[in-house]
């Protein structure tokens, strides 16, 4: 079923919660208050919203480092997730695994992961799981054209196939690997063509189109509960901002980001809910409320305190 | 207590909990159809069926993401690899996947598989179907290492690796499948992180584990001849270590001797022999030595691959240059 106009609205929501806590993660980032790296998602939250949101709570999924917008698509709490930035205990992982490790089991979050192409394999097992189990949960797996070129990746292709996974991978292909043009390091640059040669039902879509993304989720969630197999999901999308804090972009022209500006997802979907007859108004009490989840995240992960260092040595076995 | 080999003792161990537990499953090159290259799957994809002993393409990098994935949604896979030496094509899976994931996600989720493979040389299978690393797993935190030398002890602490709730690298070694002991018929379990004095003995403590550990007793009895009587300790779980053992063996023996078939450098006896030096250095009577294998590739010619792995006649000459 496509999204209502109400539905929407609150994606619209969503998708501006995850861009402004990534621009709260590069104004702590530049202040010095975050450890490590951060990889944003900006100009990528359709995929996210449209994605998770075509999924059920109890299915399962697992992405990369670039994962914050699908972590919190997904259903982590923002607060958890500004706390684990700032190395609190009250992050979602006790400050145990920062930016490239959101995890939240209980909304079916395995896991982001600094491998990039080491959640798909995950996915994939969690699909296993479920079919053995005989349930009809299913597992995405998010990852980015870059990791493509990793074997586990085109293994893992080839084992949804044959055990026909309730499996859905869900390539955001923003056309930079880290920091390089994909198009010079990638011998089939359509990755959904490679998929399909495994024997995936694949399709390429306008992944900064919200609604396109969601429904194609759906389906193939829908194809997946039924016993239908895997589906593989290329989402042409772009990166706005660099590979991480710190990337000079010499990969590409100021020009060629001012001009994927036009067609970043936010203000497609704000253009859209307009034509659908909401007003600026709406947006602007849209764009306040996302704000203000944004304020209090950012309050309750700032007033948390760091963990003890007796802490570094629990949560290694059960 | 029947009499049954070591071979046996695994495929028990797992027909034994694929009937007590239904989340149990195996995934590995061979073991369904054909039941492992070693016989240790015999018959139990007859018994359970294709969904629970599922043969695997060559993808070993993959098929181990696939048993992380499935523990972490509930499962209880054990994944079998052919050989130890391709742990190093899953390395990432099982070093930065299985063995950080509880830790990175601050303990909400658990992975609770168990790694399967047979190591180590003897039969002239070359440098890329001979290696043992115990010592490398061993330094990763967040993985158990167990190596038993006996049936017994496989079928124990292979119930204990299913039921562990964390990632087991359980190590086999070639060599043993067809070693024979007696194994209790009821359902017991080998606790994790426990060694086992397997020769008692007052003159010098011998620690061993997986085949060398056989060796050891050999070595021990020739050397008995000679009037040294060698206490021989398995360690049966390389993560953690039972250092009290070690240490309480020690205090009787005053000499130690680590055997490993891995090799030497950066190994098992170093690490050891270094814990002895920190935790109870006046223990030992004289320096405490380590025999492991010589450091270059395993090679395939028997006097060549014998002159590198450790031999019974190394471990008595090792032990006689201690007196």
């Amino acid at each position: 079923m496509p999204l209502t106009t109400e539905r929407l609205q609150d994606a619209y929501r969503q998708m501006l919660v995850i861009r402004k806590f990534e621009e709260a993660i590069r104004n702590l980032y530049q202040a010095g208050k975050i450890r490590g790296s951060f990889h944003p998602c900006v100009g990528q939250e359709a995929t996210a919203v449209g994605g998770c949101w075509a999924l059920r709570p109890d299915d399962y999924m697992t992405c990369t480092y670039r994962g914050h917008g699908q972590a919190i698509a997904k259903g982590l709490s923002v607060r958890a997730a500004m706390a684990e930035m700032l190395g609190k205990v009250t992050g979602c992982s006790k400050g145990k695994g920062g930016s490239m490790h959101f995890t939240d089991p209980s909304v079916g979050l395995l896991g982001a992961n600094a491998i990039v192409a080491a959640g798909v394999p995950h996915a994939a097992g969690a699909a296993l799981a479920s079919q053995l189990q005989k349930k009809d949960t299913v597992a995405l797996a998010f990852f980015g054209e870059g990791a493509v070129n990793q074997g586990v990746f085109l293994e893992s292709l080839n084992l949804a196939v044959i055990w026909k996974l309730p499996l859905i991978l869900v390539c955001e292909n923003n056309l930079y690997s880290e920091m390089t043009p994909s198009h010079e390091t990638t011998s089939v640059v359509e990755t959904h063509k490679r998929a399909s040669s495994f024997g995936f039902k694949s399709i390429q879509i306008d992944g900064n189109d919200i609604e396109t993304v969601y429904d194609a989720v759906e389906q193939a969630a829908t194809r997946a509960r039924d016993g239908g197999g895997p589906t593989y999901i290329e989402a042409m999308t772009y990166r706005l901002w660099g590979h991480m804090m710190g990337d000079p972009e010499v990969y590409r022209t100021k020009k060629e980001v001012v001009k994927a500006r036009e067609n970043e997802p936010i203000l497609r979907l704000g253009r859209q809910l307009l034509k659908l007859g909401c007003e600026d108004a709406d947006l602007s009490r849209l764009a306040e409320e996302a704000e203000a989840i944004i304020t209090d995240a950012l309050q309750f992960a700032e007033s948390s305190p760091l963990p003890e260092p007796a802490d570094a040595f629990t949560d290694v076995f059960i | 207590m029947p009499t049954i080999t070591y071979a046996q003792a695994l495929n028990d161990a797992l027909r034994e909990e694929m009937k007590i537990d239904p989340r149990v499953f195996l995934m590995g090159e061979d073991i369904g159809h054909h039941g492992g290259i070693f016989r240790v799957t015999k018959d139990l994809f007859d018994e359970f069926g294709a969904d629970r002993v599922r043969d695997t393409p060559i993808s070993e990098s993959s098929f181990v993401g696939l048993g992380i994935g499935a523990a972490m949604a509930g499962m209880r896979p054990v994944v079998e690899l052919l050989f130890m030496d391709f742990a190093l094509v899953a390395a990432d899976q099982i070093v930065n996947q299985a063995a950080k994931l509880r830790y990175m996600s601050g303990g909400m989720v658990s992975v609770p598989i168990v790694i399967r493979a047979q190591q180590g040389g003897g039969r002239g299978n070359g440098a890329q179907h001979s290696q043992s690393f115990e010592s490398w797993l061993a330094q990763v935190p967040g993985l158990i290492v167990v190596a038993p030398s006996t049936p017994a002890d496989a079928k124990g602490l292979l119930k204990s690796s299913i039921r562990a709730g964390n990632p087991v690298v359980f190590i086999e070694h070639k060599l043993l499948y067809n070693t024979k002991g007696e194994v209790p018929e009821d359902d017991y379990a080998i606790p994790i992180g426990k060694a086992e004095i397997k020769r008692d003995g007052r003159d010098l403590t011998i620690v061993s584990y997986s085949r060398t550990l056989l060796l050891a007793l050999e070595a021990a009895e020739i050397l008995s001849q000679k009037g040294i009587e060698a206490e021989v300790i398995d360690l049966r779980t390389i993560e953690p270590l039972d250092m009290d053992t070690i240490l309480e063996s020690i205090r009787g023996t005053g000499r130690l001797l680590v055997v490993h078939e891995a090799h030497s450098n950066c190994g098992l006896g170093a690490e050891i022999i270094t814990r002895v030096g920190e935790q109870a250095p006046d223990r030992l009577i004289g320096p405490a030595r380590r025999l492991g294998a010589k450091h270059v590739p395993i090679p395939v010619a028997e006097p060549l691959e014998n002159a590198v792995l450790p031999q019974t006649d190394d471990i008595v000459r090792a032990v006689e240059a201690m007196f």
